[in-house]
């Protein structure tokens, strides 16, 4: 499943990399702290956090996560923006919490298997 | 003699980068240019994957508590050798340290996701080997290895 397909599933709002919608996102990971998420995550992994600092895009970069959801409508830090246009990591916003909005996911991507 | 380990002798390739302590605006930006040079090598996935993770974690290190320090990469055949050294306060008690959990990180260090006491562990368990030794007050010392089964030739 691509993140387009999920963005629009879920309505959530694009913020950066429109042009990424044909990332292919083949797991999720949720979580706040950077070295758990550093740790544990794979590659084509959608990522669920509400960290906005400029941080998160390094290690999407890194980590080459399709994609970030940032929850609760939290809006990314301006660098952290301006960081993600440059290296084309997608930033999209959900106004759900967390344990919805990963629930939700889940789901969707068992249901493409 | 295996003539694999003399190609790795006669192709050593060297880098070296610096680290600013404190700034968090370029935090991961040595990681990010180390993986792309290990993938433009061609090494394996799963060699770039852990050397990317332990280089990222000791980055973060000295931006978060060191004054400055310098990344010194090795490539060879069979290893990638990423030395890490700092300026700074040093460890005092590294067993205490190495604990997952453990973390002296400040407020401003864990708003940003920091300071789960996660780093050093993760080094540890990602690395083929890894020394740390660090003196109070100057500085600490890590040595990580990450073995590449694959043998990569024409680096
Ligand atoms: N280069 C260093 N110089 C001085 N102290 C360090 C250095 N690296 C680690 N430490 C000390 O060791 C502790 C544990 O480090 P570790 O990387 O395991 O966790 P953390 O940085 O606190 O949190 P995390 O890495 O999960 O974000 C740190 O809190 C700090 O006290
Ligand atoms: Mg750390």
């Amino acid at each position: 499943m691509d993140i387009g397909t999920i963005a629009k599933e879920l309505n959530l709002k694009v913020i950066s990399a429109s042009d990424k919608m044909k990332n292919i996102v083949t797991g999720g990971y949720t979580g706040d702290l950077l070295s758990d998420v550093m740790a544990n995550s794979h590659e084509g992994d959608i990522w669920i956090t509400r960290q906005v600092h400029q941080n998160i895009v390094a290690i999407a970069t890194l980590k080459e996560h399709a994609g970030i959801i940032l929850v609760n409508s939290c809006e990314p830090a301006k660098n952290t923006l301006e960081k993600a246009i440059a290296e084309k990591v997608p930033i999209l916003v959900s106004d759900l919490p967390v344990f919805e909005l990963t629930g939700k996911i889940y789901n969707l991507l068992a249901a493409a298997k | 003699m295996n003539p694999a380990v003399n190609k790795s002798e006669d192709t050593l390739n060297k880098y070296s980068f610096n680290i600013e302590g404190g700034n968090f605006n370029d935090a991961g930006t040595v990681s990010t240019r180390i993986k792309s040079i290990l993938k433009q090598k061609g090494l394996p996935n799963d060699v770039v994957r852990k050397s990317a993770i332990v280089c990222y974690e000791a980055e973060i290190n000295i931006v978060s508590y060191a004054r400055k320090g310098t990344v010194n990469l090795t490539i060879t055949a069979e290893t990638v050798e990423i030395e890490v050294i700092d300026e700074g306060p040093g460890i005092p008690d590294i067993e205490q340290a190495m604990e997952q959990g453990y973390s002296t990180a400040n407020q401003q260090i864990r708003e940003m996701g920091f300071g789960a006491g996660m780093g050093l562990h993760n080094i540890n368990s990602y690395s083929d080997k890894f020394d740390i030794t660090s003196e109070v007050n100057k500085g600490t010392f890590l040595k990580m290895i990450i073995n590449n089964p694959q043998s990569t030739k024409d680096l």
